[in-house]
């Protein structure tokens, strides 16, 4: 397989965006990626989206944001796997890069999950746990991430103040992201005494509902250099998938499917998980980024809460965390959120994150890790500097 | 989602009789009913039925519902172990919320368990309470 990099990446507005639709946010977001990029054609696409179909009744969507993007005839497909869409799509177009069938190919994600109220858009985010068996008795996504949180506290005595840390921390770093949509630092009260929503997590412990887009540009080594423009490498990718219901996991507090594709992406990257200086993580709720950064592996179960606390996931800490804001503060436009990691990604290595949220000291090599559901489906990619 | 009558009746041998299966191979017990093991790939195996009391896994309560369970908010909702070693997710009933507590014992019984608006199909099955209830 040959070298695969990417060299440009584009975001459009994030948050309640009444007046952009579905195709317009694409758009948005592609028209960025291949400005960013310098390119100004594309071998095919792919968008990552959970379920145009459920929140704006549409489908079909390979074709008609090629058709949008102006490039009607080049080949396009949509491709799922819950809230882990956009991670898929990237990873498709890295295989179609790297095995020599295209040269340039876009890999975006877009979700427009306003058109349509509160109760159709829990109900179409609950299609991606077990619809008879969970959502019937009625579950929703906080309810099941409650439930993981429960039993985290239980087994290994997580505490209300490490949720906190996490909603504070991203919510920190999300003020520097002029692409987030809410753009504000959070008081650990604030989130302490804001509505429960499913025991133990508040509101403030859950992403939000957002409208949005991302696009990056995958391409080839000699197409990268030909732009003159920064590009970085794609050094591993993975998928795993484990059991849709969370009560036919054998441990409830880890996310297995995380623990396999972050271990496969590491060893075709061929490093070791102390060589990554970041990570970009599904913080979808609070609980989900202490979980994942247990089950990667970066701490012992039980052992991520407390080293938040103690600040070594901030910005200035020795392994940053959701430099971009995380999905708390960025916003979580599902079928987006996996390339608006590699949008983050390609920012930090490139040196070309805004205000100040620039990771210091020049780092190499970024980790992003992308889930779908309760982490019945997981994406890992290790990107590094070229 | 809606909630056509064949979808729910379908469903029946599970939701009112909690109808499992065991695989013959392995003796693991499945509930859903899985056509093939995980574990080896066996297919063949037995229709049993599971027992009806365990213990709470983990749980949440809902505060926030969706439409269907309006009605029914604040809820809780668990994970339950049966005293078999099967596990399955279902609400909580005839119990003060502020109560449910991990290692709660408990039994199901066959309730209602959501009112489908758009087709008005009453769906029923089996919900949690307390064991001394």
């Amino acid at each position: 397989m040959r070298d695969v990099c990417v060299v440009g990446a584009g975001m459009s507005q994030w948050g309640e965006v009444w007046r952009k639709s579905f195709r317009d946010l694409f758009v948005d977001a592609a028209r960025a990626a291949m400005a960013n990029a310098g390119v100004d054609h594309l071998d095919s696409l792919y968008v990552g989206c959970m379920s145009g179909g459920l929140f704006v009744g549409q489908e079909h969507i390979g074709a008609l944001m090629a058709d949008y993007l102006g490039m009607a005839g080049i080949p396009a497909a949509h491709v799922e796997s819950a809230c882990a869409s956009g991670g898929i799509s990237f990873r498709q177009a890295f295989i179609e890069v790297g095995s020599g069938v295209s040269d340039i190919v876009m890999a975006a994600g877009v979700e427009k999950m306003t058109d349509c109220d509160g109760d159709e858009a829990t109900a179409a985010l609950a299609t991606a746990a077990d619809q008879e068996y969970e959502v019937f008795h009625g579950a929703t996504f906080p309810g099941l991430y409650a439930m993981m949180a429960h039993a985290h506290m239980a087994k290994y005595g997580t505490t209300r103040e490490m949720l906190t840390a996490v909603s504070v921390k991203n919510h920190f770093n999300g003020s520097m992201n002029p692409n987030a949509q809410y753009p504000f630092k959070l008081k650990a009260k604030t989130v302490d005494n804001s509505v429960m929503v499913a025991d133990p997590l508040h509101i403030l412990d859950c992403s939000p509902i957002t409208d949005g887009a991302a696009a990056v540009i995958v391409c080839s080594e000699d197409v990268a250099k030909k732009t003159g423009k920064p590009y970085i490498k794609v050094k591993g990718s993975a998928v795993a998938t484990d059991t849709i219901q969370l009560a036919q996991r054998e441990d409830m507090t880890t996310i297995k499917s995380a623990t396999i594709a972050a271990g496969k992406a590491l060893e075709m990257a061929g490093i070791k998980l102390g060589d990554v200086n970041f990570a970009e993580v599904h913080d979808c709720f609070t609980i989900a980024e202490i979980m994942v950064a247990e089950s990667i592996g970066k701490y012992k179960p039980g052992k991520a809460g407390p080293a938040f606390v103690a600040g070594e996931s901030a910005l200035d800490g020795v392994f940053p965390i959701n430099p971009s804001g995380g999905l708390k503060s960025k916003g979580h436009p599902v079928g987006a959120t996996g390339i608006a990691q590699i949008v983050e990604i390609y920012k930090q290595l490139t040196g070309q994150a805004e205000n100040g949220r620039q990771i210091q000291g020049g780092p190499k090599v970024g980790m992003a890790q992308n889930m779908g559901g309760t982490g019945a489906s997981s994406v890992v990619h290790i990107l590094e500097v070229a | 989602m809606s909630m056509f009558s064949a979808r729910n009746w379908r469903e029946y041998p599970q939701r009112y009789r909690m109808e499992a299966v065991k695989f013959k191979k392995s003796g693991k017990t499945y509930f859903p009913p899985r056509q093939i093991d995980p574990t080896n790939g066996d297919t063949e195996f037995e229709k049993v039925d599971l027992p009806e009391t365990g213990k709470v896994l983990t749980f949440t309560v809902i505060r926030v519902a969706p439409s269907q369970w309006g009605d029914m908010s604040p809820y809780g909702i668990a994970v339950v172990e049966l005293t078999d070693g099967t596990r399955l997710m279902g609400q909580m009933t005839d119990v003060d919320v502020e109560t449910i507590k991990i290692g709660m014992e408990v039994r199901t019984e066959f309730r209602r368990v959501q009112t489908e608006g758009h087709h008005g199909v009453l769906s029923y099955g089996y919900k949690f309470v307390p064991k001394w209830y």
